[in-house]
């Protein structure tokens, strides 16, 4: 499966288009990781085990548009955006989404 | 020390205080010595946002690269912040803070990049995502995602 936020591949033509794909995951922190970032609030710095979170939840979602993109026969996904939204206080929704093609 | 007592949460504010501008500095210092190196170090990888390649007759391959990082605030620069908006102006404090995030962000990427054999990196698009924390009106961090497509020498 081949993922790219171009509208083209270069060097190859589109066969067919196939729709919209998407993915998404809603996640929350967990309260220990939130009291360790608590403490990091003070100092300042990177807080790494929300950089993994999110990283974790954007390859879940990721993963989730490419079974549907391989449902449909695709086997490419082009022009693949990402966005997060605050679902609540502590949870933050990513969504995934692209178009399904089928390549030469 | 009953003066000391009876304001617990004056003396605590300003120990947070002063503990979050010397740690707060300490870190900005040190993450801005470590960005710079790193982009010199990086800077072979050309990011480019237009959306489409250049056009050229070698083959290439495409693939998704992406850097992020969630970056938090110190109490320091959140008091300031916090004065600052409330007479308005340049939030000083918070624009460094965000310009370390996008730019580590963004090394991130080009590290991506390089590990795939990559040279350049186009249709680049950036994500800002704040991250409340629990309490009321309380902000834990910043998450900036950069997202590209890299292309590399096709291989075979």
């Amino acid at each position: 499966m081949l993922l790219s936020n171009l509208e083209i591949v270069p060097g190859r033509r589109v066969a067919k288009h196939l729709g919209l794909v998407q993915g998404s995951t809603v996640r929350a922190k967990h309260v220990g990781k939130d009291f360790f970032a608590g403490l990091k609030n003070i100092v300042g710095g990177e807080l790494k085990a929300y950089t993994e979170l999110l990283q974790e939840s954007r390859a879940e979602a990721v993963e989730r548009m490419v079974k549907q993109a391989e449902a449909t026969g695709a086997n490419a996904v082009l022009n693949i955006r990402f966005a997060t939204s605050s679902i609540t206080q502590g949870a933050a929704e990513i969504l995934a989404y692209g178009t399904a093609v089928t390549l030469e | 020390m009953d003066a000391l007592l009876s304001n617990l949460d004056l003396v605590l504010f300003a120990a947070l205080f002063m503990v979050g501008y010397f740690a707060g500095r300490w870190n900005e210092r040190r993450h801005y010595d470590s960005i710079r190196g790193r982009e010199r170090e990086l800077a072979g990888v050309l990011i480019f946002t237009s959306r489409f390649p250049p056009p050229t007759t070698t083959r290439l391959d495409t693939g998704m690269v992406s850097g992020s990082v969630v970056i938090s605030e110190d109490f320091f620069k959140g008091v300031l912040a916090g004065l600052y908006s409330f007479f308005g102006g340049r939030i000083r404090s918070y624009e460094s803070l965000l310009d370390r995030a996008r730019r580590e962000a963004v090394l991130r990427m080009k590290a991506d990049a390089r590990t795939r054999g990559a040279r350049m990196v186009v249709n680049v698009k950036f994500q800002t995502f704040a991250i409340g924390g629990r309490g009321q009106g309380s902000l834990k961090g910043v998450e900036m995602l950069v997202y590209g497509t890299a292309l590399s020498p096709a291989r075979g």
